[in-house]
């Protein structure tokens, strides 16, 4: 199946803002985040079709998959 | 009181009070300048330093401000530009808490840093400033860290907090505080081009939004540390919805939030699902 990645702030640097991919029938948020090479504890809000979603939700054909980095500083 | 409000009318040019005579009515009737401020605004005389506030803010608003208490939690990048802003827009009582004192590697974008007062506690420095820049509002320096024991003492009567952390995890002990009495709270949080911001209103939970694993204490901040204008601009934004907060007026940033990509500038919106406040958003 095919969805869209958007990668956020510092996720785009060496890597792309917005990208079509070829995955696996119920790839998880994971498991893109692991082929994207994201580290997993600097990720803050993951959104899928716009809307809040967790780190093991499975993904549908068609779906746009949005990540953004943990950003805590004051 | 009678006598008070006698010398405030017949000083005043139309309805604007000056300076000079705010600070002449508190020396004469041994008050401060900020009880001659809301005796003045009680009578419609706008102290005539909110001037240029008065297209967007009445009278009768400058008094709801000076008559409101606002908890600022975190004295640093963020904490700096939100306690000057409120200042000047002249909110009455801020209650400011931090526990450090400065560091050299703070003077690239805390207002309130200096190399006079590297060492010295950040909540005197904010005491001083507001002193320098309008001794009509009373600074509340609270010298300790925010805990969920300590949090109901401190957010006793604030109309609003401000969420000026830096750690995740103080962040979401604040924002359960502020849901639990019910007072509105407006979230920031800044790393390097980048920041987030969202209001959390009475009744809502924002923290599984904002923070979704909430499991590490710090974000890319880290690596990236924070320049000048980062701060400054996520700041103000905050200032903005405490604004409207104690006002009631305009539409707050709940129910979404704010990323903010100040490299590529673009600003995001992003939904936050509405609902329970227990709801999992996966």
């Amino acid at each position: 199946m095919r969805i869209t990645v958007k990668l956020f702030a510092t996720f785009r640097k060496g890597r792309f803002d917005a990208e079509v991919r070829e995955v696996p029938p119920g790839a998880t948020v994971s498991r893109i985040v692991e082929e994207v090479g994201l580290p997993e504890k600097e990720i803050g809000i993951v959104l899928v079709n716009g809307r809040h979603a967790k780190l093991w939700r499975a993904l549908a054909d068609g779906d746009t998959l949005a990540i953004f980095p943990l950003v805590g500083g004051g | 009181m009678e006598d008070l409000r006698a010398f405030l009318a017949n000083c005043a040019r139309g309805d604007l009070l000056p300076w000079a005579d705010q600070v002449a009515a508190a020396d004469r009737f041994h008050r401060t300048v900020g009880s001659v401020e809301g005796a003045a605004l009680e009578l419609g005389l706008l102290p005539a330093r909110y001037q240029r506030n008065r297209r967007t803010l009445s009278t009768a608003e400058q008094l709801r401000l000076f008559q409101s208490r606002v908890v600022i939690v975190g004295a640093g990048g963020l904490g700096g530009y939100v306690v000057e802003e409120l200042a000047r827009l002249g909110v009455g009582t801020l209650v400011v808490a931090d526990p450090d004192t400065f560091e050299e590697h703070n003077l690239n974008r805390q207002l309130l840093a200096s190399p006079a007062n590297l060492g010295a506690p950040k909540v005197e420095a904010a005491v001083e400033r507001v002193g320098t820049i309008n001794p009509a509002v009373r600074v509340v320096p609270v010298r300790y860290a925010f805990s969920r024991e300590n949090g109901a003492e401190l957010l006793a009567g604030a109309g609003a907090a401000v969420d000026a952390l830096d750690t995740v995890t103080a962040r979401v002990a604040l924002a359960r505080a502020c849901r639990d009495l019910g007072v509105p709270m407006v979230h920031g949080a800044i790393a390097g081009w980048y920041g987030q911001m969202a209001t959390q209103m009475p009744g809502e939970d924002i923290t599984p939004f904002i923070y979704p694993s909430g499991n590490e204490p710090k974000g890319v901040e880290t690596n990236l540390g924070n320049p000048a204008f980062t701060p400054a601009a996520v700041a103000s934004l905050q200032v903005a919805e405490v604004v409207k907060i104690l006002l009631g007026q305009g539409r707050c940033l709940s129910r979404r939030m704010l990323f903010l990509d100040f490299l590529e500038m673009e600003f995001m919106e992003v939904p936050i699902a509405s609902g329970p406040a227990s709801r999992d958003p996966g």
